[in-house]
């Protein structure tokens, strides 16, 4: 390996990407190879490490010297005094540290990371980072002490359940597909991650690649599998290229291919590639897309570990599921299982999303409170508004009022409550959120997304999105709730698949928990948290309004009416309720009715 | 329209090129297709018949499978594709503003392509880039924290 005196780490995010990053590496590589020290300084690329407000950002080790607002022309400069003269380029320092990454910032006290454990500490592009973090100690671990069924007992007694959602005991399912006597077996990554909001997997297979394919590994030795398939979807290329460089890693190290470290275990691992298409994170539409097909879900049983990838036995796992494996393998089952609750063991990821003020990942164990994930990870409400609602579960979750705050977390009690644990999408609703306008945003996504192979889910969803459409602009009739509870139960349990049967939940939660704003909406035509447009109307209050004209110079379509200094009045049939008046006035003289 | 419709030799070349590289069998299909797509920017009828020649699968089965997935398209595509992300969280950062201000510079709607076949518009599902919403991804390239008034710059650096 060589041995470099210095690193120069390039942000590559979107933001600094946009503003010339590979231009500045470009011009750092060429002029270290003009001033001869091309093979001192090693120029990387890495993951945000500012708030990429200034330019291309760069960081310099071992001196841990940030610089921001460089430019191509900068860099002969930049190098002579840094590297040559040994001095710090004072004037392309960053000055004040003002950098919060908005998708993992440091964890706060409620946090346990595991699977984001390496997250943003190591290079993901180099092995020996992941290995100095203890990685492949637990491969190593299972291949020189453990049998398979002792290897599958260890992730039993661990209590880890599916991470893509279900919870299904892991070890249970290793064991079925180890039961099946039919070879080849085929270990399946679902790196499908397809909810909206959702990026945790993203951040592991861009930051820890290595966890996964271990855990990939350590699975097939249990399952007796010797061909591994990383189904990742398109949108993410940086995933994919990040695992294409960790999985040759692996193989020059003789981690994977033939003979893994003299154990005599064979396995390979190849990435595959989606082409866009939610449904293919179902797993059944998975090995469809891998064999090459539509991606459509089928029928279960016969479940995957019986008949799956090729009609053979297959394992499906979740990217989070295969991350924590070799941390239970290095600290035990007991370490892993005395985290979380009596049911839910370890802990999950979250995406935080929506009207909290910290947004981003975070990973906590199973038993926290809603409450403590919302106010205490996540700092609470924006700009000081109420709580309303909290969505769990993605698309295809529920959505739970301020009643369930106190509802630990974890499969069974979101389950109990109406709701799904999902990937881990939290979405943190305020009080002005419009819940049959949530309803109806995710229909639209739901009935989008589905495949179309059945008609509960391809006809079913859209009726009810029609419903909704009607409720929120007005039409609605009192046997819209009748009849769009018939729909939801009908398309929960005619549907092949968990899209089709969770495609009702945001609607059939928020029926429950929100029903009277439905009725609000439908018989007294108003919508409580004055976000359906066509339910409400501006209008100007004659005290604060000073005749100033503001708000009728304004108006895209003139439907304000006054004299100076007079109160000024909207017509509502005119106005097309955009709300523009009501920024402009001085005088707050404005209100929605 | 004025795109130009690739002659059948480049077409034949690039199907040709990715059956070498992934082996003749359906089991490599969508990387196959994939492969096509971005090289030739969709899949021409032409490219469907060779296929199914070489891989022995009728054209109606790939036409299936080919029009399933959102990012393989059966019609002709611009030299860049801007894809817009359509999710609630981008949507919430102000999306919709972004979206518009794109569809006035491109003077185009969702799922058409400019009339000289520089650029094609289209919606995508979750980029997961959600921390830097709005995101739009042009070609490879993703673009966060975009604001409808530097639309026009990142647009300009595509020739």
């Amino acid at each position: 390996m060589a041995i470099f005196r210095s690193h120069v780490l390039v942000c590559v995010d979107p933001e600094c990407l946009k503003k010339g990053a590979h231009d500045i590496m470009d011009a750092l590589q060429d002029e270290l190879v003009t001033k001869g020290l091309i093979d001192e300084i090693q120029v990387l690329e890495t993951s945000r490490i500012g708030g990429c407000d200034n330019g291309p950002e760069i960081m310099v080790y071992p001196e841990g010297v940030h610089y921001v607002g460089i430019s191509p022309d900068d860099v002969p400069y930049l190098v002579e005094e840094h590297f040559l003269k040994g001095r710090t380029a004072e004037k392309f320092v960053l000055k004040e540290k003002t950098f919060i990454d908005e998708e993992l910032s440091a964890p706060t006290s409620k946090e346990v990371r595991i699977v984001l454990k390496n997250c943003g500490i190591i290079d993901p592009g180099n092995i020996e980072e992941y290995l100095a973090e203890g990685g492949y100690e637990g491969l190593g671990k299972v291949l020189t002490s453990y049998t398979p069924e002792e290897t599958i007992d260890i992730v039993l007694r661990s209590g880890l359940g599916g991470r893509g959602g279900a919870g299904f005991p892991t070890g249970k399912k290793w064991q079925f597909c180890r039961a099946t006597q039919e070879w080849p077996k085929y270990m399946i990554c679902n790196a499908d991650e397809g909810d909206p909001g959702a990026f945790m997997n993203r951040r592991v297979l861009e930051g820890d690649p290595h966890a996964v394919i271990e855990g990939m590994i350590i699975g097939a030795y249990a399952v007796g599998s010797s061909q591994g398939y990383i189904y990742c979807r398109a949108e993410y290329p940086l995933a994919i290229k990040t695992l294409n460089i960790a999985i040759d890693q692996a193989h020059a190290l003789g981690l994977l291919g033939k003979d893994i470290l003299g154990s005599g275990f064979d396995f390979d691992l190849e990435v595959r590639m989606g082409a866009g298409a939610f449904v293919c994170g179902e797993e059944t539409a998975l090995m469809a897309s891998i064999e090459g097909k539509r991606g459509e879900p089928r029928p279960r049983p016969p479940f995957p570990a019986v008949k799956g990838l090729f009609g053979k036995p297959s394992n499906v796992n979740n990217v989070e599921t295969y991350a924590n494996v070799p941390q239970i393998i290095i600290n035990g089952p007991e370490w892993y299982a005395s985290y979380g609750t009596e049911k839910s063991k370890g802990t999950k990821t979250f995406a935080l999303a929506g009207d909290v003020q910290h947004t981003g990942l975070i990973e906590v164990p199973f038993g926290l409170t809603l409450r403590e994930i919302i106010f205490d990870v996540g700092g609470g409400i924006k700009d000081g508004k109420a709580f309303k609602a909290i969505q769990t579960g993605g698309p295809m979750g529920g959505c739970l009022p301020a009643e369930f705050l106190d509802l630990p977390v974890d499969y069974q009690e979101l389950a109990k409550a109406g709701s799904i644990m999902g990937s881990g999408g939290l979405v943190v609703m305020d009080e002005d959120t419009c819940m049959v306008d949530i309803a109806r945003f995710f229909m639209d996504f739901v009935q989008d997304e589905s495949c179309g192979k059945c008609t509960p889910c391809r006809v079913g969803t859209r009726r009810i999105l029609e419903i909704l459409e009607g409720i929120c602009e007005g039409r609605g009739k009192e046997s819209d709730l009748d009849t769009l509870e018939m729909l939801c139960e009908q398309i929960q349990e005619d549907s092949l698949c968990g899209l089709g049967q969770g495609a009702p939940n945001p609607v059939v939660s928020t029926l429950k928990h929100f029903r009277s704003e439905y009725e609000a909406h439908i018989k007294e035509k108003r919508c409580p948290a004055k976000v359906c447009k066509p339910l409400i109307r501006y209008d100007i209050v004659d005290g604060p309004c000073t005749g100033c004209t503001v708000c009728a110079r304004n108006c895209p379509v003139n439907c304000i009416t006054g004299e100076r200094r007079q109160t000024h009045v909207i017509d509502p049939d005119v106005c097309v309720r955009c709300g523009i008046c009501m920024q402009v006035c001085n005088f707050n003289a404005i209100v929605i009715n | 329209m004025t795109i130009e419709t690739k002659d059948s030799k480049v077409v034949l070349e690039a199907v040709q090129s990715a059956v070498t590289r992934y082996g003749a069998s359906q089991d490599e299909l969508i990387p196959i297709l994939n492969d096509v797509n971005r090289e030739i920017g969709y899949l021409p009828g032409e490219a469907l018949d060779e296929l199914s020649r070489l891989l022995k699968v009728p054209k109606s089965q790939l036409f299936s499978v080919a029009s399933f997935y959102r990012m393989l398209s059966t019609k002709p595509r611009g030299k860049h594709v801007l894809q817009f992300c359509e999710s609630a969280p981008c949507h919430v950062a102000g999306g919709r503003e972004v979206w518009l201000a794109v569809k006035e510079v491109l003077k185009i709607e969702e799922n058409e392509t400019t009339p000289d076949g520089k650029w094609t518009l289209i919606t995508t599902s979750c980029l997961g880039v959600c921390g830097v919403g709005p995101v739009m991804m042009i070609d490879d390239d993703v673009i966060g924290n975009v604001d409808p008034a530097q639309v026009p710059d990142i647009l300009a650096k595509y020739q």
